[in-house]
């Protein structure tokens, strides 16, 4: 099997469908020619041509609803969001338009599009590029939305968003492109949207993570578990929409305790969520109150106090303790 | 397309030479000059790490500083992520400039009497809320302009034309200045839309619009400054497309031309050098000379080493700083992640 990081493993899946059905397109701003500012598409459009990867005019509302109208047409589109943070521009489409398509054809259209874009904090990149958005997406009916946290998983989970009929927001952590590397079959195979996974089994407390914070919660479990003996079980969630919260729910009724963890800024998130589905499925289970570790609700400080603003391994211990503290 | 000086730095077009003093024409070449030579010090603090974002303007000069001068300082300038001279010049203090790069909130913060925004990310937001701010010139009766610049690619966002449009149908006193200088990142223009100029966009908004020579300080100075005349006598906004040519990369974030652009391309560009060029047209009335080149090299060199000395010694910024800057008043539960930070 191959060593591969993420972005390996992303440009993998990629090549992978766009073999396999001549129905996928992929397209975005400088995905073409240049193969991608972070390179993940480089060398499709060689590969494929320039009918079936292509670079787009500079617009992301234009983006997605080519995507929509494709989709509409039977194509299954890869439409690359170039940072996460331009998605703004191509909200209506997404969330107004194309996650509604089934509801607005009684099921006879779907939109089998996939939103590629890479996000996330702690590499300096300018403005508007690093925010953790996911929240935003979280309120739209109709869309699923997967966040990987290693090579593996990626491919599997980017194939699966490829092929299933509903739309897919995938999000790429930008931190994690070339941070590590992992065994990946170059062959293509699929991992189920929607289920979580148990990273590091533990008993006494479950710490729920996605992204780059999954590696945050290990790190800092690791330290917990040699320094105090105590050990955190901790769930990757994989896809944020729809959270498993079964997993979520058997390893909090053998923890007791729990504490969620998350990039973006406090308010009305991925983990309030959470917390709000552990309360109402597993509150008679707990022996304390779910704690969040969250960014503080400003906007993304762009280079300068990434550090200090994100999560760390130090908060995320804080953290622990007062999920701990009876 | 409007050219008033060719290659060699020859007059092509006598009528239109811009009736400017021989202290106004020196004070042009001064500024290209300095920002060349501040461009490469950026360049080289990017690469050590000193300083954040930054997307290099070489080539681009006579685009920027030729429409800049002709503007005044109480005219209102909304600048996207590249404009950082026009920033400057427009009165940004250069040692915010840095700490904008950085990240520091500080950065942003415009001095009173600066008539400058911030510079902006998004592509196409700057084209709409110039409209805006030239409506409010417009509704409180003060003659004052709002100009802004765009990218080629940035021509292609539905902004651009709502931006253009609202402008038009309110005869509001903006000017839109659209920077092609033939890429968007790797995207060459004729990729990027059909239209044979950019600045026949103009005509769908009603709106006046020009093609000038880039690489032509005169030029642009001239377009910009009769369409900024136009704006401030009522008559509406106007569009000019400065043709021009970034010669360095996107921005020092790993963009590599080498990808999308050949050698010739590049060689052709440079010898159309718009320092090369208004230099040789300043020479041939003796207004300038390597005395005054050198001397501006070394303003520029002490002045960017001043401003990073300046950007130095602020003290870093702070997540409580950033939470107090998010509301007027703090809400509760703010002041209560707030507290989550102070030690
Ligand atoms: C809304 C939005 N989409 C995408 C980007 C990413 N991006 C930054 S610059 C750029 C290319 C811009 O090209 P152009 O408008 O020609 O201006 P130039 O950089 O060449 O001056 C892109 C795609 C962005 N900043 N904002």
């Amino acid at each position: 099997m191959a060593q591969m990081t993420m972005i390996q493993a992303i440009t993998s899946a990629l090549d992978n469908e766009l073999a396999r059905d001549p129905s996928v397109l992929l397209f975005g701003e400088d995905v073409g020619q240049s193969g991608g500012v972070f390179r993940a598409t480089d060398g499709l459009q060689k590969k494929y041509g320039d009918q079936r990867v292509f670079d787009t005019p500079l617009a992301e509302s234009g983006i997605a609803g080519l995507a929509t109208g494709l989709a509409l047409q039977g194509f299954r589109p890869i439409a690359e969001i170039q940072f996460f943070g331009f998605v703004f521009e191509a909200m209506d489409e997404i969330a107004g338009q194309a996650a509604r398509m089934r509801f607005r054809s009684g099921g006879r259209y779907t939109s089998p599009i996939v939103y590629r874009a890479p996000f996330g904090g702690g590499v300096k990149t300018p403005e508007m590029h690093a925010d953790s958005l996911e929240g935003l997406l979280l309120q739209t009916p109709g869309l699923k939305v997967v966040i990987p946290s290693n090579p593996y998983d990626a491919k599997g989970l980017l194939i699966s968003a490829i092929r299933d009929n509903d739309p897919v927001f995938f999000l790429e952590h930008m931190k994690l492109y070339r941070s590590m590397r992992a065994e990946v079959p170059e062959e293509a195979y699929t991992l189920p949207l929607g289920k979580a996974a148990v990273v590091r089994p533990g008993k006494d407390l479950t710490v729920v993570a996605y992204g780059a914070m999954v590696h945050t919660a290990l790190k800092a479990a690791d330290q917990w578990s040699k320094q105090k003996g105590v050990e955190a079980e901790i769930i990757d969630l994989r896809t944020i929409s729809p959270i498993d919260i079964e997993t979520i729910i058997e390893s909090v009724k053998k923890t007791n305790r729990a504490v969620v963890l998350q990039e973006a800024q406090r308010t009305a998130g991925a983990a309030a969520e959470i917390v709000a589905q552990i309360n109402e499925h597993a509150l008679y289970h707990l022996e304390g109150p779910v704690k969040r570790i969250t960014a503080p609700d400003t906007v993304y400080p762009y280079a300068q106090i990434e550090e200090e603003w994100l999560p760390s391994t130090e908060r995320v211990l804080t953290g622990f303790e007062a999920a701990l503290a009876l | 397309m409007l050219q008033i000086l060719d290659v060699d730095g020859h007059v092509v077009n006598e009528a239109l030479l811009p009736q400017l003093s021989h202290d106004e024409l020196r004070a042009i070449m001064r500024k290209m000059v300095f920002t060349r030579i501040w461009d490469q010090r950026a360049i080289k603090l990017t690469r050590q790490g000193r300083l954040g974002f930054y997307a290099p303007v070489a080539g681009q000069e006579a685009s920027m500083i030729g429409s800049e001068a002709a503007t005044s300082k109480e005219d209102f300038l909304l600048p996207s992520y590249r404009d950082v001279p026009q920033a400057v010049w427009h009165g940004w203090p250069m040692y915010q400039a840095f700490l904008y790069s950085r990240g520091h909130v500080h950065g942003g913060q415009m001095p009173e009497g600066v008539n400058v925004l911030m510079p902006q990310i998004i592509i196409g937001a700057q084209i709409v809320q110039a409209a805006g701010v030239a409506l409010a010139f417009k509704l409180k009766k003060e003659k004052r302009v709002a100009f802004t610049y765009i990218g080629d690619g940035g021509t292609s966002q539905g902004d651009f034309y709502e931006g253009i449009n609202f402008a038009g149908a309110y005869q509001a006193p903006a000017v839109f200045i659209i920077q092609n200088n033939q890429f968007a990142i790797s995207v060459p223009v004729h990729l990027q839309t059909a239209a044979e100029t950019l600045a026949q966009k103009a005509a769908a908004a009603g709106i006046p619009s020009e093609r000038v020579d880039g690489m032509d300080v005169l030029a642009v100075y001239s377009a910009t400054k009769r369409a900024v005349e136009r704006a401030r006598a009522g008559e509406g906004p106007s569009l000019i497309e400065s043709m021009t040519f970034r010669f360095g990369p996107h921005t020092m974030s790993g963009d590599d031309p080498t990808r999308y652009r050949s050698k010739e391309l590049e060689e052709s560009w440079q010898r159309r050098d718009p320092l090369v060029r208004f230099r040789a047209y300043l020479e041939g009335q003796s207004l300038w000379s390597q005395a005054d080149e050198e001397a501006v090299i070394e303003e520029a060199k002490t002045a960017v080493s001043e401003a990073l000395a300046k950007a130095d010694a602020q003290p870093k910024m702070t997540v409580p700083e950033l939470i107090d800057v998010m509301f007027e008043q703090l809400p509760d539960d703010l002041r209560a992640q707030r507290a989550e930070f102070v030690k």
